[in-house]
């Protein structure tokens, strides 16, 4: 079997997968990374979204071995000694969630949608997020808490760049 | 769904990617962004015995401008297409269309090669293909051929590429100044993929046209080029109210259209009209 290496939310991991174990299977099976959930079989919806390189993936559309030497950034990887990213800070403040089986997708799709575009108008975060699926909020909060993180993400880049 | 067993070769030069394909015959399959793969394989539609994965070759991938042409590398991302400076000053209609492509986490790992040569009648570059005549640069242990647009796509997921060959890159030629370009798409809100899309080029000479360009998306089994709307929208006077209406009304002609879930073949052809039209005025209008 393959040997792979995978950094995951700052650890790196070494481990023998089968060729056609996806990459959200070794996440969520073998590292207990459960915080990315699997909600299709088709990659529409967008809930396994994880950071590859930097990048949004749907981790349910990339086989583990194609992930080896990279660098994967998920929901679990995102708060800092306890203190959430301000991201989850705004889903939670904007109530961008219902069930809350999308918000871990939507989260990382928005961090992503920022590289680009670090302060997008409504129609851009639409845009921007029209590989992940919602079927409770009507993604209204969800438009605003992404503009709201995107306002605190660089309201704090200030913070860093001035102080 | 959990896809069935397959052996794993991942390529580090074109060469050794043509030695696995040629050991392991019509049992291996090529693996590049895996976007449209990885899906047919968890649904278990594909049973490759091997897959060559693509996804390190580097010689593959990037953009260049060769001068008359654009020569894309078949491992090119869909988002490294999209925002390449010199595919969006030379072949504006690319980037037009490869930024509908899905949703940006497909684009990110989703390859221009891949998914001209996955050639699924739903898939937004076909079309463009036709409508700017590019040329598939293909290779295999005996060498390089290079296929003309018109002849690369046989039918449903078909191309005219051999088991033994590798697409390696898409030449774009360079239509010159004077020309606007459109792609118009219409598609269910949660899913890109097109029930009908129209990618067109007009050049535009004052108030008229002097020459066009248009293909269907997904109104048959391989993208359809509209001629009968090429030779019917030349010398189009703009001013004038329907001529680019008129036009657009031959567009359903050479078509075969579908008939699945989401649309019927009488409503694609009269999509195919509607939308023919409006990415020709767009078209016309950026010219």
């Amino acid at each position: 079997m393959p040997r792979i290496s995978v950094t995951v939310d700052g650890i790196r991991y070494d481990e023998e997968v089968e060729p056609r174990l996806l990459l959200v299977h070794l996440l969520r099976d073998r590292l207990g990374k459960t915080g990315t959930p699997i909600g299709c079989d088709t990659s529409n919806c967008g809930a396994c979204t994880v950071l590859l390189d930097g990048r949004s993936v749907k981790s349910c559309s990339v086989l583990a071995v194609q992930a080896d030497g990279c660098d994967i950034v998920t929901i679990e990887g995102l708060s800092t000694g306890g203190t959430w990213h301000p991201m989850q800070r705004a889903f939670h403040e904007e109530h961008a969630l219902q069930c809350g089986y999308c918000t871990p997708g939507m989260i990382m799709a928005a961090i992503d949608l920022l590289h680009d575009d670090p302060d997008p108008s409504e129609e851009a975060v639409r845009e921007g997020l029209e590989g992940n699926l919602c079927r409770c909020t009507g993604y209204c909060t969800i438009v605003r808490a992404v503009r709201r993180g995107a306002r605190e993400m660089s309201q704090e880049q200030e913070g860093v760049a001035t102080s | 769904m959990i896809p069935a067993s397959f052996d794993y070769v991942r390529a580090s030069s074109l060469d050794e990617a043509l030695e696995t394909l040629s050991e392991h015959g019509e049992e291996a399959k090529v693996l590049a962004g895996g976007q449209s793969l990885l899906p047919l394989l968890r649904l278990r539609l594909a049973y490759p015995g091997t897959l060559v994965d693509l996804g390190r070759v580097e010689e593959l991938r990037g953009v260049a401008d060769r001068g008359d042409h654009v020569l894309i590398g078949a491992m090119t991302t869909h988002y490294e297409v999209a925002t390449s400076p010199v595919v969006r000053e030379h072949c504006p209609l690319v980037a037009l269309a490869t930024a509908t492509v899905a949703d940006p986490a497909v684009r990110h790992r989703g390859t221009f090669g891949g998914s001209l040569a996955h050639a699924d009648p739903a898939g937004d570059l076909p079309a463009v293909a036709r409508a700017l005549d590019m040329e598939f640069v293909a290779r295999s242990p005996e060498g390089e051929r290079v296929i003309p647009a018109a002849d690369f796509f046989l039918d449903y997921l078909e191309t005219a590429l051999d088991p033994g060959e590798i697409l390696t890159g898409i030449r774009v030629p360079k239509l010159g100044p004077g020309w606007g370009f459109h792609y118009e798409k219409f598609h269910r809100t949660a899913q890109a993929w097109a029930i009908v899309g129209v990618a067109a080029a007009v050049r535009r000479s004052g108030g008229a046209v002097e020459e066009a360009r248009v293909a269907l998306t997904n109104m048959g089994p391989v993208p359809v080029r509209a001629t009968g709307v090429e030779q019917a929208v030349r010398g189009a006077d703009l001013g004038a109210n329907g001529a680019l209406r008129a036009a657009a009304e031959r567009a359903d002609e050479d078509a075969d259209p579908p008939s699945d879930l989401h649309a019927r073949p009488d409503y694609r052809r009269h999509l195919a009209r509607v939308l023919t039209h409006r990415a020709l005025v767009a078209a016309a209008g950026a010219a």
